[in-house]
């Protein structure tokens, strides 16, 4: 009696580390997930940690030394008019920011979903990311040079006769300065500029899954066009405004080259960081400052949540 | 004052639209009679959902007039016309519950909320999903998801109601049951129908007329009787059903004319090698060679010795059933009734 050769090969070493990858896939998931997980735990969330536990603690103003007391000094200080002063007008220029970008984004990324031909809507792709491609810090050098009073705005508005209207914007109290390069209203301006692409962006994807038949049945049933865009367009799309948003709102709240390099004296949240932990040595009360924009986000989000903004997704 | 009634709810006159070069629909002539059920059939990209979409406002034609009850409508934006759709993927707005779905239409029209509720109440009676109001969409079957379209645009009591392929996501049963009623509904309502369809057997059982489209033009309109048992084109034969095509030699001999005919397969009769024919009936001989047994009936195929082949469907109804009346390679004569070979157009 003859029995059948089972078909056993030499099995080489890749093989059997296949196999046993194969029949325990918690195994390679855990391998997979390994390393992003040691760099999110340990590296991102443990130096969050680390800057918060930070805000809690002291600097003693005799020896500059931090005591690590556990206090809410920190935070009372935060309350104080000065500090109060640069949050307000730090949450200020982001909302401000944030409510142009979209303004600007949404007709842009709307015509991007529903018009382009595919061939347009790639060189519209390009131009919303090709400036992302360049140096931050020379675009926000560009703007200064745009800006400036020897610049190519100030330049256009003598040449067409509006020198008028420029000094009249300049000479408004708060949003004028000097010149535009040092201005909220410049700031304001560059920061338009370096986050609309993250605001255009979700915007678009959002507005693209939104099929056309959804806009007819809209038209079928009685609406006007003005009438679907609130009804239909506009909910369906919310969630890409607001994680747009959460982009330009938060970008700004942490930003510190613009207004360094476009302010006047005014401190925006990101400098006072920079000058409390450099300049002053105050790393905790510098640490105490970065937890104000993530609290403002925090705010903002649940915000955007009771507004619905998270139903559609 | 009562509004003017129009024997046509709707009329195409020598309406075509043209994608570019490609003409998607070709100088169309259509009448629609108010209260019938309508289909228009055709295969993909013969320009049935065109129409459709002409008739709702969402296209518009290049060329030629639609008229809705009389009115001429072509440049009319589809908020203005008096007809709801269907769609084929349903379009409910997914950030709506079911109910505000279907009141969407009434709060368009400003109706008052206590009649609005009233209503959307009626309508989910109506396509037998009570209590559904609160649901999204997102919670329903592919068929529910279907009832509260048609609830969505009933709600508004359109005079013409438009279904653009809606039973094409629903498996077969759901499919059967929902054609019934649907046209059940229509007779109800008694408001008109205009159902787009590429699936012949749905148009044939549902409709009052059928127009069967190819090509962007419309090849024959009729009743379903009309459209399966007087073809007048080949294509008709051919698509609406399935049909022998005999023309040529074979035609010559057995018609006395050089013009194509369209045979169906269960008109022609199988019997034995020299078997006597009815009188008035014309016959063939030949050999099975293919047979499919199919349960209802048994499809043969047969070599004819002048070298055409033919299709032939016998109903199982004398043999039993692991049994057929002929098998492969046997010799055959096949009969039919002279009427029964339809003259084709060209």
């Amino acid at each position: 009696m003859t029995t059948l050769a089972s078909p056993t090969r030499p099995r080489s070493l890749l093989s059997r580390i296949s196999t046993a990858l194969y029949t325990r896939p918690w195994l390679l998931t855990g391998l997979l997930f390994l390393l992003p997980a040691l760099y999110m735990g340990v590296i991102y969330l443990g130096s969050l940690v680390a800057l918060m536990i930070n805000s809690f603690y002291q600097l003693d103003d005799f020896s500059g030394k931090i005591v690590r007391d556990l206090s809410l000094k920190n935070y009372v200080a935060l309350f104080q008019p000065a500090n109060l002063s640069i949050i307000l007008r730090t949450v200020s220029m982001a909302a401000a920011v944030t409510v142009m970008c979209a303004l600007l984004a949404f007709p842009l990324a709307y015509y991007m979903a529903r018009y382009a031909s595919p061939r347009l809507k790639g060189l519209l792709y390009l131009g919303v990311l090709l400036p992302l491609w360049s140096s931050y810090i020379v675009r926000v050098y560009a703007w200064k040079l745009i800006l400036a009073r020897e610049g190519i705005v100030a330049w256009t508005a003598n040449q067409i006769g509006a020198q008028w209207l420029l000094d009249g914007v300049l000479a408004t109290p708060v949003i004028g300065g000097p010149s535009l390069s040092v201005s909220m209203l410049g700031m304001f301006i560059a920061f338009v500029y370096v986050w609309l692409p993250y605001m255009v962006l979700p915007i678009q994807a959002a507005l693209e899954k939104v099929p056309k038949s959804y806009l007819e049945a809209s038209a079928d049933l009685g609406a006007r066009p003005g009438e679907t865009f609130r009804s239909v367009i506009l909910p369906l799309s919310f969630p890409g405004v607001v994680a747009g948003s959460i982009f330009t709102f938060s970008l700004t709240l942490g930003d510190f080259i613009v207004p360094q390099v476009l302010g006047n004296s005014a401190f925006f949240i990101g400098q006072a960081v920079l000058a409390y932990q450099g300049t002053a040595g105050n790393l905790p009360l510098a640490a105490a400052m970065t937890v104000v924009p993530m609290v403002i986000m925090v705010l903002y989000l649940l915000a955007a949540r009771k507004l619905g903004a998270f139903e559609a997704l | 004052m009562s509004t003017p009634t129009y024997e046509y709810a709707v009329v195409f006159e020598q309406v075509t639209r043209a994608f570019g070069e490609v003409k998607a629909v070709d100088a169309v002539d259509l009448k629609i009679r108010a209260g019938e059920f309508f289909t228009m059939l055709g295969p993909s990209g013969s320009g049935k959902t065109t129409c459709l979409r002409m008739i709702a406002g969402f296209d518009r034609p290049t060329s030629g007039v639609v008229y809705l009850h009389g009115a001429n409508v072509t440049n009319l934006p589809p908020y203005e016309r008096d007809v709801n759709t269907v769609f084929q993927d349903y379009a409910l707005f997914p950030h709506m519950t079911v109910g505000d779905n279907i009141a969407y239409g009434l709060k368009i029209r400003q109706v008052k909320k206590p009649e609005r509720q009233r209503r959307v109440e009626e309508m989910l009676e109506l396509v037998q999903l009570p209590g559904y109001a609160a649901r999204k969409p997102s919670q329903l079957s592919g068929g529910q998801r279907q009832r509260v379209a048609l609830a969505r645009a009933l709600i508004n009591q359109p005079r013409v109601l438009l279904l653009d392929e809606p039973l094409g996501a629903l498996d077969l049963k759901l499919r059967q049951q929902m054609q019934v009623e649907l046209k059940s509904l229509q007779q109800r309502l008694g408001i008109t129908f205009i159902f787009v369809t590429h699936d012949q057997e749905e148009a044939l059982s549902m409709s009052d007329r059928i127009a069967v489209f190819n090509h962007g033009r419309v090849e024959q309109v009729g009743s379903p009787a009309e459209i399966y048992e007087r073809p007048q084109t080949a294509f008709v034969a051919t698509f609406v059903g399935t049909s022998n095509m005999i023309a040529g030699a074979l035609a010559r001999q057995l018609a006395g004319a050089d013009r194509t005919y369209a045979l169906r397969p269960e008109k022609i009769h199988l019997s034995e090698p020299g078997a006597a024919s009815p009188p008035g009936s014309l016959a063939v001989d030949g050999v099975v060679f293919d047979v499919d047994y199919l349960g209802l009936f048994t499809r043969y195929r047969v070599r004819l010795d002048s070298g055409e082949e033919l299709t032939v469907v016998q109903q199982n109804l004398l043999k039993s059933a692991t049994d057929v009346a002929a098998r492969d390679g046997e010799r055959v004569r096949l009969h039919w009734q002279r009427e029964h070979m339809l003259e084709l157009q060209g």
